[in-house]
């Protein structure tokens, strides 16, 4: 049965329509990212009473003095037997301003790809820090895989400030501290807070006890941080995913790409080549569903039709004639390594760029980056576990790809064990490649 | 034509539903034998919707697989009968009783028909060498839930390890495995259940009428309405009463209870969901309230 709309609460219905924040933490183990996340939802009013009762009983079982909001997304057995995260939590808020997805990370070294994984969709970055420690190694470890990943927003929130008198000169020291690491980083975007996750001074509401702090609560730079513009939409991009042919009566010569479009803007009469082809033609259709729309653009998925009969499969790529993709075989890419058996030279891989998967093998390891002091060490040869470098690539098939510092999606690889199928290498492709 | 988002902004509801387009391009062109698995609750429906709109005007490039209980609504039968016809699609039944006699599970009369259902999917699964079979979970139904990658990888036991879960970046989705294995694929994993509402509101998607408020003969236990029936009829001193109800989740009919309400359309559920204060799972399913990790547990498993 169907059931027709009706009018209803004007601003509940308006959910549907408003705008969307992914968002990660991220920061050292211990230093309170999950109950910042526990602290959000609850203050939000985002948690139900079934799910604050289970942990509210947790915690008493476990003989904690007080609620452990991390256990409202520390969700796996081993992660609440050890008190730590293991993998990425994806949590769900939405305020009457937006819709918040957020990806709550591990700390702990050992589980650094899940906090890739993490970050890689975000748009906003939240570093913690405990005001006891300041920066670690671990915060500047992600500090710079966020950096990396080109995450356009960042937040640094000094938290547990309750363990330091709310003390100004902390923050500041912090504050300063971080500012000057991040000099040599690329991070266009930085807010720094002062917070008690466990309290919730500055998280949603405005704390009493930082007089001397006058910029927002974490809550509402969330809601007001300005992420439209983050993307291209001035370089047309479309890798093919998948051609559809209905082979059916009524669309006997229907023949469409379909795709989620990477970059810029599509509309009917762009004249566009096809990539590695290298054909020319004319958008004769762009549609969504049944339905035929003006124009399409990131992060729509569409159909798009062509005018000429050109040849077009999965893994070509749908470009302006005048603005398109080198298509490259020679790959130079920050690689982030994921698994214990080290990536060294001459070793091969199986590739996935865009809708595109190939062959590559590892031509030369130039540098590994030291997250510490961002020194680059050239005589490393080799990437272990979690650690980041510069690498030559040979592919076995040609890339359409940019600098990821300019698409995020056409500038991203992973890099696949052919033996195990397992994913144990993330690469950001550099300019010049 | 539509013209569409003249500043070049998505809403939220419509980012969600080109992310769950592109994962069913992505997996109907990299697996070899994809499934959809579908109960014929909200969340399959709108999958297939997604589904429908991904590959428009092809008919869908896989089959959908149903685990009958024999324990379903006839409500949510006969709404999974007319989306299977209006689509043209295939439709595999997979039932319990044809899973005890094929050995693939156990009837020790101790085991619900909810948890064997397990055993007859992962039967079918095999039997029928799918690679890849399409969920409807979300990462806010439940926390385990809520750790779970898109595409989530099941070892030739069917079993998911949550300690050993592959990277996923971006949206490069690693589809690789080897033969004997499976991927379960989650494309409703960042949607919640006001956004399935919202959707299910805004295209006027065909849903069991059970989710609508309507009368009912229910017997209150262990805190849950429960539908009288066959196998449900009171005992002790519980007592049968006419109420205004609604399902929030439609599973079998011996464990899915249902919620007081006056909802009778989408837009009247909104307003109700927005304001609930306890989790559809928390409220319904008898199979979710053994412990802390009863969901983690099953999904090790080979759950959905
Ligand atoms: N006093 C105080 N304690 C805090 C605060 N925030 C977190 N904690 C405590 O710090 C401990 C660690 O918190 P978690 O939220 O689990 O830390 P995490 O960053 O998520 O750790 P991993 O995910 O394992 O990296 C817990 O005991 C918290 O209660 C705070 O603002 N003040
Ligand atoms: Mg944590």
């Amino acid at each position: 049965m169907a059931s027709t709309p009706q009018t209803s609460d004007a601003h509940t219905m308006a959910q549907g329509e408003m705008d969307l924040l992914r968002f990660a933490t991220a920061g050292s183990v211990d230093d309170g990212k999950s109950t910042l996340i526990g602290r959000l939802l609850l203050d939000s009013k985002s948690i139900f009473e079934d799910q604050l009762e289970a942990v509210e009983s947790t915690s008493q079982s476990k003989g904690y003095d007080y609620t452990d909001l991390a256990l409202l997304t520390d969700g796996l057995r081993s992660e609440r037997e050890q008190g730590i995260t293991i993998d990425v939590a994806y949590r769900y808020f939405a305020t009457p301003a937006r819709k918040f997805i957020i990806a709550d990370t591990p700390g702990h070294i050992q589980y650094t790809r899940n906090m890739v994984t993490g970050a890689s969709t975000a748009d906003l970055g939240l570093v913690l820090v405990d005001a006891r420690q300041g920066l670690t190694e671990q915060s500047r470890r992600h500090a710079v895989l966020l950096s990396l990943l080109r995450v356009p927003h960042l937040v640094l929130a000094i938290n547990k400030m309750d363990l330091v008198d709310w003390s100004k000169d902390v923050y500041e020291k912090i504050h300063k501290e971080f500012t000057q690491f991040a000099t040599k980083l690329n991070i266009p975007d930085l807010e720094v807070i002062p917070i008690s996750a466990l309290q919730g001074d500055n998280v949603v509401n405005r704390s009493e006890n930082t007089p001397w702090y006058s910029g927002p609560t974490l809550m509402h730079h969330l809601e007001h941080v300005h992420v439209a513009s983050d993307r291209d939409l001035v370089d047309t991009r479309f890798p093919v995913q998948y051609v559809i042919r209905p082979k059916s009566d009524q669309y006997h010569d229907f023949r469409g790409y379909a795709g989620q479009v990477a970059g810029g803007v599509l509309k009917k009469g762009d004249e566009v080549v096809v990539l590695p082809s290298g054909m020319t033609s004319t958008i004769s259709r762009v549609e969504l569903f049944d339905t035929e729309i003006a124009e399409a653009f990131p992060p729509m998925s569409v159909t798009v039709h062509l005018e000429d009969d050109v040849d077009v499969s999965r893994g070509d790529m749908i470009a302006r004639v005048k603005n398109s993709p080198k298509p490259s075989q020679d790959i130079d890419a920050m690689v982030c390594w994921m698994t214990n058996e080290p990536l060294k030279p001459r070793q091969k891989l199986a590739i996935k760029h865009t809708t595109r998967t190939g062959r590559a093998m590892v031509k030369d390891i130039q540098y590994r980056l030291d997250v510490n002091t961002l020194h680059r060490d050239q005589e490393a040869g080799e990437l272990g576990l979690n650690e980041i470098g510069r690498v030559q690539l040979r592919t076995t098939v040609p890339l359409l790809c940019d600098p990821y510092s300019k698409n995020r999606t056409t500038g991203s690889f992973i890099l696949i064990d052919e033996a195990t199928g397992v994913t144990v290498g993330a690469g950001m492709i550099n300019s010049g490649s | 034509m539509t013209n569409t988002h003249v500043d070049y902004r998505l809403s939220q509801l419509d980012q969600l539903e080109a992310e769950s387009i592109h994962i069913f391009r992505e997996v109907a062109a990299e697996f070899e034998k994809p499934v959809l698995m579908f109960s014929g609750g909200k969340d399959s429906i709108v999958m297939l919707r997604l589904a429908e709109k991904a590959f428009f005007p092809a008919k869908l490039p896989f089959p959908l697989l149903q685990v009958d209980t024999g324990l379903d609504f006839q409500e949510v039968l006969d709404t999974r009968d007319s989306w299977v016809e209006r689509l043209g699609a295939r439709m595999i039944v997979a039932t319990i009783d044809e899973a005890i006699a094929a050995g693939h599970v156990v009837d020790d009369g101790k085991t619900s028909r909810n948890r064997m259902q397990i055993g007859t999917l992962l039967g079918a699964i095999e039997e029928n060498s799918f690679t890849a079979a399409f969920g409807g979970g979300r990462r806010d139904e439940e926390k385990a839930r809520a750790k779970e990658r898109v595409y989530s990888h099941r070892d030739d036991f069917g079993q998911w390890d949550p300690k050993m879960q592959r990277p996923e970046l971006w949206s490069l989705y690693n589809g690789r495995i080897h033969a004997g294995e499976h991927m379960r694929i989650f494309p409703l994993s960042n949607w919640t259940e006001l956004d399935i509402w919202h959707y299910i509101h805004r295209e006027q998607i065909e849903i069991p009428s059970i989710y609508f408020a309507h009368e009912r003969e229910v017997i209150e236990r262990d805190g849950m309405l429960l539908s009288l029936g066959p196998e449900i009829q009171p005992k002790g001193n519980e007592t049968v009463e006419k109420k205004m109800v609604r399902f929030r989740t439609v599973g079998d009919r011996t464990q899915t209870g249902c919620v007081e309400s006056e909802a009778t359309d989408t837009a009247a559920i909104i307003d109700e969901i927005a304001v609930a204060r306890v989790t559809e799972r928390g409220a319904t399913r008898g199979d979710d309230r053994f412990s802390e990790a009863a969901m983690e547990d099953r999904k090790k498993e080979g759950y959905f």
